[in-house]
């Protein structure tokens, strides 16, 4: 069974909390978590609500498989109407604190309406409860996380929080639990905060001890384990190196995004790199790295904990950021780094750091940065707008520009704004480099070519985790293709954005498609749920779910024309590298990954596919 | 030959799976609050340290308990508890200086590492060889082993 069949409804309003049973019809369709949770949310809530208005809600849920052994079983989703996006948003995280909520009995808890003041859920097993706020509200996700374990005298709880970029509105803001893991993009921390929701405290000892076949799941749980220990990605690479393994390998393929997307490679890269992570610093003799680290359940622990240098300009004085913490991850620090042309590794932990503090996504806040720079080079940003120079490849620009950000304060508060709405603001729309008003992570469309097709269809606007065609197109996993042409992309991104729909909603982590296919999945879930958990039955369901996600997007109001990349990746070739010359074949690729989904040329879903799926 | 849990906290990931394979072992749920081992995340420090009952031979808790209801299992040298005698008056737990013996409200009963009867679920659950049951005798064996490697051998090879 795995599902404890309990939703916590939680009245923002009234200041109510609630307990009802889980559909479980809808369980069988859509499993849990992104799946299960956007079902609901899409029953309850009007698509063309105003994502900031109480009528928008937003469901914290876990997966089938959260909270038990299966690798990386640990992870937790937030689902919304995405506060930068205004589409369907489901943000992922891992850490410790979806296994506690699993623990304290709840597959979900649904928000809805607005507190009229700052209030904290406090959740100890099946007792939930609002809890004043007052005295959190304005604090940040590090103060808060101590705060409440102090006052529940129970260092035991696991706790998710806006930081001040939630309250202050920034377009991106986070929802952070266990200090460094969140739920990143989309604003799904912005929603929070739009609700006075300010955090989310959990303790659970009820554990989970609710499965079909324990015996059968422990089993399929250790082939799999197994499968992730042997294999070079989750085995070797990112255990060692993390995530960051890629920023050497996609440099030299001519695929990072530098300065705005302006370049392709980055002369600095190895500067940024695993690599560099790990060599020991002149200034005190010590790696910037200090420990690899897991999320629950997980057996490939990719996670960074690093130390800041403490003679790096941006933290001398500032003992506070001289322990050790999250980062840098790939992602983080492409969009810190090459997205802006800074090259200091230091000086993106910090920025890192205060992302990570303050709650605020570090891709789409290093994007905008990377668009303010380009801004503020054509002269229409200017050093007194900005209150400093803001060249590429300023470091102290970067770590300002984090701090006031995390504030609220001056430019900050445009740069929370979003690169979208920072380009149209002054005039240059066409240098925003995302779709559906969100930034791109770090893999340039041109250099990878099915990224620009997952990119412009992705549910939660431009996305490398809803349909990761790196993994074939740059590591050959399951196959290897061709990351230059875009021949066979459309059914590449199909294929990926169906399995990971399934992966997203039964708990585990995306890290672990490196080395699973749904065939390594589906024992685990065969043996943990009640029903019949065919391969087939879990490719209709990921198939079903990405349309559901579409629908609710198309009533929302965007249409084919919001599949687009920015005219720079259409008509701008890659200078430098092996893809030197190249622009994104997207408006190729766009035609044939509709008809491979069986959606008209408006990109909305036929009739006869509607049906098909059962939708 | 006698074994001993040995924890290596420097490859300690903090992914909780000795805690999930202790409860499942123990009590047949996956719940790391009902866990005899414990990691613990000094996040400040980048350190995860897996901490549990190291079965003192001179065992604080099994002297200290007033109703015989510790006693030492031969096959494994484990200090067990016999939760048919615990009369939960946790003066066990006062007594371990290392506050690895726990009282479990649900029970009314103390309970300890016990070994898992000489196949410890926590050492088989590890990924990265953190916890690893071995030779009781020789604990110290991977540590000698590395620094033995450290070795300067180069006066011979040249000589």
């Amino acid at each position: 069974m795995a599902w404890t069949r309990k939703i916590l409804r939680v009245d923002l309003n009234n200041g109510t909390c609630k307990s009802e049973p889980l559909n479980m019809e809808w369980a069988q369709q859509y499993l849990g978590q992104r799946g299960l949770a956007t079902k609901y949310f899409i029953s309850e809530v009007d698509p063309k609500v105003d994502p900031l208005s109480p009528d928008n809600k937003l469901i914290m849920t876990t997966g089938p498989l959260t909270g038990t052994p299966a690798s990386t079983g640990g992870r937790y989703s937030v689902i919304t109407k995405g506060a930068l996006t205004g589409a369907i948003a489901c943000s992922n995280s891992g850490g410790y604190f979806g296994a506690e909520l699993k623990f304290a009995g709840w597959d979900m808890i649904i928000f809805e309406g607005k507190s009229a003041k700052p209030v904290y859920l406090a959740i100890e097993n099946d007792k939930a409860e609002l809890k004043d706020a007052a005295h959190l509200w304005g604090k940040t996700v590090w103060q808060t996380e101590e705060i409440i374990k102090k006052s529940h005298q129970d260092p035991q709880t696991r706790v998710c929080s806006i930081g001040r970029a939630g309250e202050n509105g920034v377009m991106y803001a986070c929802i952070v639990n266990d200090l460094h893991r969140a739920a990143g993009r989309s604003g799904v921390g912005t929603v929070m905060g739009s609700k006075n929701l300010k955090a989310v405290a959990v303790r659970g000892t009820q554990g989970v001890s609710i499965m079909k076949d324990a015996k059968a799941f422990m089993s399929a749980a250790t082939a799999a384990k197994k499968v992730l220990a042997e294999n070079a990605v989750t085995g070797q690479g990112l255990p060692t190196y993390g995530t960051q393994v890629l920023m050497n390998v996609i440099n030299e393929m001519g695929a990072l995004p530098t300065r705005n997307h302006r370049d392709s490679q980055f002369e600095d890269a190895r500067k940024i790199s695993a690599e560099a992570m790990i060599e020991k610093r002149p200034s005190d003799g010590k790696s910037h790295l200090v420990t690899n680290a897991a999320c629950f359940g997980c057996t490939i622990a990719c996670g960074r904990i690093s130390r800041i240098d403490e003679t790096h300009f941006s933290v001398v004085n500032k003992p506070e950021y001289w322990g050790a913490s999250g980062g840098l991850e790939y992602e983080a620090a492409w969009a810190l780094g090459a997205a802006n042309g800074v090259g200091d590794l230091e000086a993106l932990q910090y920025a890192n750091l205060i992302c990570n503090e303050d709650g605020f996504d570090p891709i789409s806040f290093g994007a905008t940065v990377g668009a303010a720079m380009e801004l503020y080079e054509l002269g229409i940003l200017t050093e007194k707008i900005i209150g400093m120079e803001a060249p590429f490849g300023s470091a102290k620009a970067l770590c300002d520009l984090a701090q006031m950000t995390a504030r609220g304060e001056g430019f900050g508060k445009e740069l929370g704004l979003g690169s979208a709405r920072l380009c149209e603001k002054y005039g240059k729309p066409e240098l925003s480099m995302g779709v559906k008003k969100q930034e791109f992570p770090a893999y340039d469309s041109r250099g990878i070519q099915g990224m620009g097709l997952a990119y412009a269809t992705s549910n939660r606007g431009a996305c490398h985790l809803r349909g990761y065609t790196v993994a074939s197109e740059v590591l050959g996993i399951p196959v290897k293709t061709d990351p230059l042409v875009t021949e066979g992309k459309a059914d590449l991104v199909k294929a990926f954005q169906d399995a990971t729909a399934v992966f997203d909603s039964a708990g585990v982590c995306i890290f672990t498609t490196f080395a699973w296919t749904l065939a390594d999945l589906q024992p685990q879930l065969a043996a943990a749920c009640e029903g019949d958990w065919t391969m087939e039955k879990l490719a209709a369901m990921g198939e079903r779910i990405w349309n559901m996600e579409r629908q609710f997007n198309n009533a929302a109001g965007f249409t084919a024309k919001d599949d687009d990349l920015p005219p720079r990746l259409k008509t701008e070739p890659v200078k430098t590298g092996p893809a030197k010359g190249l622009v994104s074949g997207i408006d190729k690729m766009l035609p044939e990954y509709y008809q491979a989904r069986g959606w008209d040329a408006n990109g909305v879903p036929s009739k006869e596919t509607l049906k098909r799926l059962g939708l | 030959m006698q074994k001993s849990l040995h924890i290596d906290a420097n490859k300690c990931t903090g992914c909780l799976q000795c805690e999930m394979a202790c409860s499942y072992e123990n009590y047949g749920v996956f719940n790391i609050a009902k866990s005899r081992i414990k990691i613990f995340n000094f996040e400040h420090a980048g350190r995860m340290v897996p901490y549990t009952c190291t079965q003192c031979a001179e065992a604080w808790c099994m002297n200290a308990c007033p109703v015989d209801a510790i006693r030492v299992d031969a096959a494994t040298g484990a200090k067990v508890v016999n939760e048919a005698n615990c009369v939960g008056c946790k003066v066990c737990t006062i007594a371990c200086p290392f506050g690895t013996v726990n009282y479990v409200a649900e029970t009314g009963k103390v309970q300890k590492c016990d070994l898992c009867g000489g196949d410890p679920a926590c050492a088989t659950a590890c990924p990265t060889g953190a916890i690893t049951y071995v030779d009781a005798d020789w604990t110290g064996l991977d540590k000698m082993r590395a620094w033995a490697g450290k070795t300067d051998n180069a006066t011979r090879a040249s000589a």
